[in-house]
Formats: C-alpha cells, sequence, structure tokens
C-alpha cells in the first residue's frame, strides 16, 4: 500500500527506535506534524520555545544516552535556527538527525517564501546531510542518516525533504530492526605491540582521555589501564564522567582551566597516552611547548584525529575499548613509587592552593562593584563563592542527577568541582562553546533519563534561551537551574581584567532583569539565594517538587577561573592567583 | 619540505559532492592548485583530481579529512613518476600578418593545434603537462593572448594500479 512521505518519515524514525523527538512547526513541515498528530501515542513530540532549544535538547538526549537525539524544523528561519545547535553537537560528536521541511522541488532555488539552502548552510557543521527529492529514496535515505550518526564517531547528520516529497505517495517496506552502526575498525595487533613497549620502557605514564572515552564505552577499560600500569589519569573538558572524579589514579581536568596537578602532572610524564582524545587548542595550550618533554600514543576511532593538532609517536586508529583493553592485556602490571610520589606531591600543592584561593574569595568584601551582591553583614561561612555554590548543589543533588553546563566561568568551575559518579553525567558544550546550551539540553537530558537534571549556568547564559522555561514548565522537567549570577560576563571580564587593563567593555551587564519572577512569569518555581542557608533551602525545595525550579545566585563579580593557562601560552605561563 | 602532490578521489556521482569536496579545502585552510572533476567508465562514479602544494604533514590531513567525507569511495597519492598527468589549454592569441608565420612555428614546435582562424585571431589547442602549458602560454604573450583557459590537471596511473571503486 502506498504511503505519504511525511509517513514514510514518521515510520522510520519509530522503526529506528526514536520514542521522542524536539522540534517546532511550520509551513514545510505541517505534514509531518500531521503525521506526528495521528501517531502521537507511539512517538513523543516535544514542543519547545525556539528551534535553537530543540536542537540543544536533542542533543542532551543523546548525550545523556548514547542514542540518536532528533530533532525536527521547518523551512528556513526554522533550520537555520537549528543551525548553532548543529554544531555544537558537530564539535562535541553526539550522534543526532535533523530533519528540516524545504519548499516544493519545484520552487526550490526561487528565493522562495521561507526557503533556504541548508543543506549548503549546514555542509561544514555536519558529518553528512542529504536533500531527497525522490519519495523512493526517503526511507532509505532516513536509515542511512541513523546509520552514519552512530557510527565510528559519532555526529549530527542533517535531512532537508522538500513538502511536496511530504505529500507524495510511495510503497514502503518496514525494516524490521534498527540500522546497526558500520562495524568499528580495530587497532593494528603490530601497534599495540609497539604501545606496549612503550609503555614497558615509560617510568612516567599518564593517561589523557577525552570525549571518546564516554562515546566509546570505554570508562572500565580506561580505568583498568591506569591500575595496572600504575598511571595517573587527567582529560579534556569533554572527557569529564568517563571516570569517578574521587577515583585515586584520577587527578581531573587538564588544560586551560584544569587541575593543577593534572596540567603539571602531564608536563613532568615520559609518556602521555592519549585515548578518546583530539588535543584541543583548549587542552593543550601553545602547541610548540606542549609536548616537549613527552612522547605520545594517541590512539582514536577518527583517523583524521591522529597527527592533526599535535603530532605523536605511534597513532593507533581503532575502537577505544577494544584498544585499551587489548593493550591493557598485552601489558606487564607496573609500578612506579617515585612518579607516584611526585603525584601525590602535585595532589598536595593543589590542595593547598585551592584552599588557599577558597580562603581569599571567601573573606573578600565587597568593592564598589557591577554585582548584585551585598555581601555586608553575611558571615564568612554562609557568603555564596563558586565554591560554596558547587559545594552545596552536589551535597543536596540526587546521586543519579545529570549535570549540565552553560558556558562560561559557572561552566568551568562546575568542571573543576562537581564530583561526577557515572558517565554521561556532565553535559556541556566543549568545543563550539555555545552559551545558551543549557537549559534545552537540560530539558533533553531529563526527557532521555527521567533523570533530575542540574544545570549550572550565568546570568549571561541563561538570558540567551531562558525561553525554553517554557517548555520545562509544559512537560514538567525535573530541572533545577543554578544561576550563578554575578552581574557580568565573567569569563570575558577575568580575560580583560588580566589581558585588558581591566577595559570591562559590554561586559558589565548592568541588567535589571529579575530572574525570579521571569521564572514565575513562564510558570517555574524559584527562589534567590543570597547565602549558602537560603541557597541550601531553594535546592531542598527543588528536589522536593517536579518541574523547573530556578535559583538565583547572587554572587561577586570578580571571582576568577583558576587556574588558567594564559590563551596562547603554556604550563610555564600557569596562573594561580590573581591580586 | 613543500611540493606539489596530485590525488585522485573517486566519489558517488550525486548532486553536492563537489561541494562537499572543496568545502574540505577551504574550511580546513588548504590551497588548491588545480581541480577536475568528470565522469568515470561507471555512471555513479565520478573523478576528481585535485593538485595542491604542502608538505608531508599537510598532504596527510587532506587525505584523511577526504577520506571521511560519506561520498568519498577512494581517495591516492598519485606518485609523479608513475603517472601520465595532462592538461587541455584553449588559448586565442591576436593574429597579425606580421606575427603569424611566428605563431604557427611555435605552434608546430609545441604539437599544439589551431582550431579556429580568423584574420584577426587563431585558437590553438595544446594538450600535455602543466610545464609544457606554462611554456607554451609564456611564449604566446610575445603576441599578445586576447583570453585562453585551462582545464587544470588529470591524472592517471601508468600500468596495471587503477584507483579501485571499492563501495565505502
Amino acid at each position: 500500500m502506498k504511503i505519504s512521505g511525511a509517513k514514510i518519515v514518521v515510520e522510520t524514525l519509530i522503526e529506528q527506535g526514536c520514542d521522542t523527538l524536539f522540534g517546532y512547526p511550520g509551513g514545510q513541515v505541517i505534514n509531518l506534524f500531521d503525521e506526528l498528530y495521528l501517531n502521537r501515542d507511539r512517538i513523543r513530540h516535544i514542543l519547545t520555545a525556539h528551534e535553537q532549544g530543540a536542537a540543544h535538547a536533542a542533543d542532551g538526549y543523546a548525550r545523556a544516552t548514547g542514542r540518536v537525539g532528533v530533532v525536527i524544523a521547518t523551512s528556513g528561519p526554522g533550520a537555520t535556527n537549528l543551525v548553532t545547535g548543529i554544531a555544537t553537537a558537530y564539535l562535541d560528536s553526539v550522534p543526532m538527525v535533523a530533519i528540516t521541511g524545504n519548499v516544493p522541488c519545484s520552487l526550490i532555488g526561487r528565493d522562495s517564501f521561507q526557503e533556504v539552502d541548508i543543506v549548503g548552510v549546514s555542509m561544514p557543521v555536519t558529518k553528512h546531510n542529504f536533500i531527497v527529492k525522490n519519495i523512493a529514496e526517503l526511507a532509505d535515505t532516513i536509515r542511512e542518516a541513523f546509520r552514519i550518526a552512530k557510527s565510528g564517531r559519532p555526529g549530527p547528520v542533517l535531512i532537508d525533504i522538500p513538502k511536496d516529497v511530504q505529500t507524495a505517495l510511495c510503497e514502503f517496506t518496514p525494516c524490521p530492526e534498527p540500522v546497526e552502526a558500520v562495524p568499528m575498525k580495530l587497532a593494528s595487533e603490530h601497534r599495540l605491540d609497539k604501545a606496549a613497549e612503550m609503555i614497558a620502557q615509560a617510568e612516567r605514564p599518564y593517561i589523557y582521555f577525552g570525549g571518546g572515552v564516554i562515546s566509546g564505552d570505554a570508562s572500565a577499560e580506561i580505568i583498568a589501564l591506569a591500575e595496572k600500569i600504575d598511571a595517573p589519569m587527567g582529560c579534556s573538558l569533554m572527557g569529564l564522567s568517563a571516570v569517578p572524579s574521587d577515583h585515586p589514579k584520577f587527578l581531573g581536568m587538564q588544560g586551560m582551566h584544569g587541575h593543577y596537578a593534572a596540567s603539571v602532572a602531564e608536563d613532568e610524564a615520559d609518556l602521555v597516552i592519549a585515548l578518546g582524545a583530539r588535543f584541543s587548542d583548549r587542552a593543550t595550550g601553545k602547541k610548540e611547548r606542549f609536548a616537549k618533554n613527552f612522547s605520545i600514543i594517541h590512539i582514536d576511532i577518527d583517523g583524521a584525529e591522529l597527527n592533526k593538532n599535535i603530532p605523536a609517536q605511534l597513532t593507533i586508529r581503532g575502537d577505544i575499548k577494544d584498544a585499551v583493553r587489548r593493550l591493557t592485556e598485552r601489558t606487564a602490571a607496573k609500578t612506579h613509587p617515585d612518579w607516584n610520589k611526585r603525584i601525590a606531591e602535585l595532589r598536595a600543592e593543589e590542595a593547598a592552593r585551592t584552599e588557599h584561593s577558597h580562603q581569599a574569595v571567601r573573606e573578600k568584601d565587597c568593592d564598589a562593584c557591577a554585582a548584585p551582591c551585598d555581601k555586608t553583614g553575611i558571615p564568612a561561612e554562609q557568603r555564596l563563592n563558586h565554591f560554596t555554590i558547587v559545594d552545596a548543589v552536589s551535597a543536596a543533588a540526587p546521586a543519579d542527577a545529570v549535570i549540565v553546563t552553560d558556558v562560561g566561568q559557572h561552566q568551568m568551575w562546575a568542571a573543576q568541582r562537581y564530583p561526577l559518579k557515572a558517565p554521561r553525567t556532565f553535559l556541556t558544550s566543549g568545543g563550539l562553546g555555545t552559551m545558551g546550551y543549557g537549559l534545552g539540553a537540560a530539558i533533553g537530558a531529563n526527557t532521555a533519563t527521567g533523570k533530575r537534571a542540574i544545570l549550572f549556568t550565568g546570568d549571561g547564559s541563561f538570558g540567551m534561551n531562558l525561553t525554553e522555561l517554557a517548555t520545562a514548565v509544559t512537560e514538567q522537567t525535573d530541572v533545577t537551574v543554578i544561576i550563578m549570577n554575578n552581574g557580568v560576563l565573567g569569563m570575558v571580564r577575568q580575560w580583560q581584567t588580566l589581558f585588558f587593563d581591566k577595559h570591562y567593555s559590554n561586559t558589565t551587564l548592568n541588567r535589571k532583569t529579575d530572574f525570579v519572577k521571569v521564572a514565575e512569569g513562564f510558570g517555574a518555581k524559584a527562589a534567590r539565594a543570597a547565602n549558602l542557608a537560603e541557597l541550601q533551602a531553594a535546592l531542598d525545595a527543588a528536589n522536593a517538587q517536579h518541574g523547573p525550579f530556578v535559583i538565583d545566585c547572587i554572587m561577586d563579580c570578580d571571582e576568577f577561573v583558576l587556574p588558567m593557562l594564559p590563551p596562547g601560552g603554556s604550563i610555564d605561563d600557569i596562573i594561580t592567583e590573581i591580586k | 619540505m613543500e611540493k606539489q602532490y596530485v590525488i585522485g578521489v573517486l566519489v558517488s556521482n550525486i548532486s553536492g559532492v563537489l561541494s562537499r569536496v572543496s568545502g574540505m579545502f577551504t574550511r580546513r585552510g588548504f590551497n588548491i592548485d588545480s581541480l577536475t572533476v568528470g565522469e568515470t567508465e561507471n555512471a555513479g562514479v565520478s573523478r576528481i583530481t585535485v593538485a595542491f602544494h604542502g608538505d608531508e604533514d599537510i598532504k596527510e590531513r587532506i587525505l584523511t579529512q577526504l577520506e571521511k567525507l560519506h561520498d568519498v569511495r577512494e581517495v591516492e597519492v598519485l606518485d609523479k613518476h608513475e603517472t601520465v598527468v595532462r592538461e587541455l589549454l584553449l588559448l586565442k592569441v591576436r593574429n597579425t600578418a606580421e606575427t603569424r608565420q611566428d605563431i604557427m612555428a611555435a605552434v608546430e614546435i609545441f604539437r599544439s593545434k589551431i582550431v579556429d582562424y580568423s584574420t584577426t585571431a587563431l585558437v590553438c589547442e595544446l594538450t600535455g603537462e602543466t610545464s609544457k602549458i606554462d611554456a607554451f602560454i609564456d611564449l604566446m604573450k610575445t603576441y599578445g593572448i586576447m583570453e585562453m583557459c585551462r582545464t587544470g590537471i588529470v591524472a592517471i596511473e601508468r600500468g596495471e594500479n587503477c584507483l579501485k571503486t571499492a563501495v565505502k
């Protein structure tokens, strides 16, 4: 029996295991939405307030589960509004399928109403994309899109479907199963042998891992390797949550705002084993200085990442889980007492520095600053700062909470300090650094897992896409929003303080926005916290209810993210204190 | 060390594929010396020949990035010594009584052909390696080039070796 293209889309999505998708209707997808209406008991569509929010929600859904996130938008502005969300997913290798409507084939290329060449626009930010002009190819194109999105290094795929293809009729043969990912390439025996030799000779091995360990489901394998060869581990921002934060071999995130011990340990290592990481400039600092003291073994599923940013002495292309397991098997157990002693020293040094910064922040009084805060009369131990906020939130959070961030200082503070327990519980825009990512992603993560999402955001980032509070209220999304409200665009301000003679150009927001009233206006619950007791009370209130809860945490505008490797600098230039 | 590489790329013959390939070069900051595309013996496959300058590192990055493109089926560096490389030139030169004989002689020596003749202009066709084409153009400048176009490099390996048409 012939069915419409719109129905083929919905049937194929269901066949591919899509239970929930995010989107926003419009003229060129009205047929698709009609099919979604008819099939609303088989597939759930979550209406967002803006297409960008829908794209971030599909991204959050995918990051929290490893499944392919699906987003749908109309032609023209609907499609272009997805672009930031798609680019965010692309830079962080998130499996996603984006479906856009377009004007009928006969109108394409004529600058028709709401026409845009979204295939052209999205080409550099998708793993691949399609425009389907022949309905006979529609079902297989969607299947292929899912296959591409989840094979190898995952990524977003866009399918543009002109309106006449949605309304045309065609035979449809369902597939019994979702398409399978293309089998991963496996690391060569010879190269793994060579890696084992290098590890055997190393006296100060260090494991540096990235997001590939999470998408490759290799957490247990890298922990086993670290324990067997007695190596400390550090990770990129994208690697966070792959290993429990309290694992004795784990030193935390390294790089521009990484943990002191992790960054220094890596520099003092004689061998760095890089697993599922791509040596982003934020992770390495100045390239020429970065690997001065150590050799590198680089293992990744994407051959194009090997030798791309930092040349390695040994490159191994292959599935990370399999490669690390086989590498561990052929590596003799070792201990490195001297190296461990040095690591312990670094940890102690870091702990002292952290305590010192905490002390300084706690006791710092307000000067005439831009923040809406007034610490007068608040005892030091009750003051809100990035230490007390992150600690209070983690203490109150359900054990299985999914942590989501926006982009800026709050993101780094959460990344540095929040104790993570399980993979896929820390969602953040690492590669693209998308302010406004968080709320959509939190909605997607909670929808996918049913677990409370905790969003760390700032007054800058939150302002970008807070309109998704409407979605969270409608869907009764369990998301606790922690606004670290310092009245400024803190990360840029930090750079202006350090490198631009305190010219605070356009970073002092000076806004009169009342986030509590804004949240209440959307129908969400909210509270303002000016001290620790108020924050703790608000967190308890948030946990005790369903739906979004916004906590506006008032803090000082001049807290810094430390340590910091200055842009273009290296470990030699590390800033650990600002006077 | 910088040198010129010539690569053969087999791609699915579908719309947009040229944008994807050329877009990869633009987006990642690689410069193209020449790029040609055309049909192959297999209707589903087109062949792109790209020439570019770069060092070993840039060459490797270009190859691995091209291999990642979904529509790219095969990529191979063509060894200059084992490859026939050709370009086609069409060049329109001013035809005057004073220069006609010299142009004719040059055409003869370069094994070029005159494919259009008028009292004021000659169109010459020349096939050959890039260096030969460059030399001919240099020579013709003396006589007044009115317009010209060249195809860019096409290249094919000598002997049995072929770019495989393995389907990804």
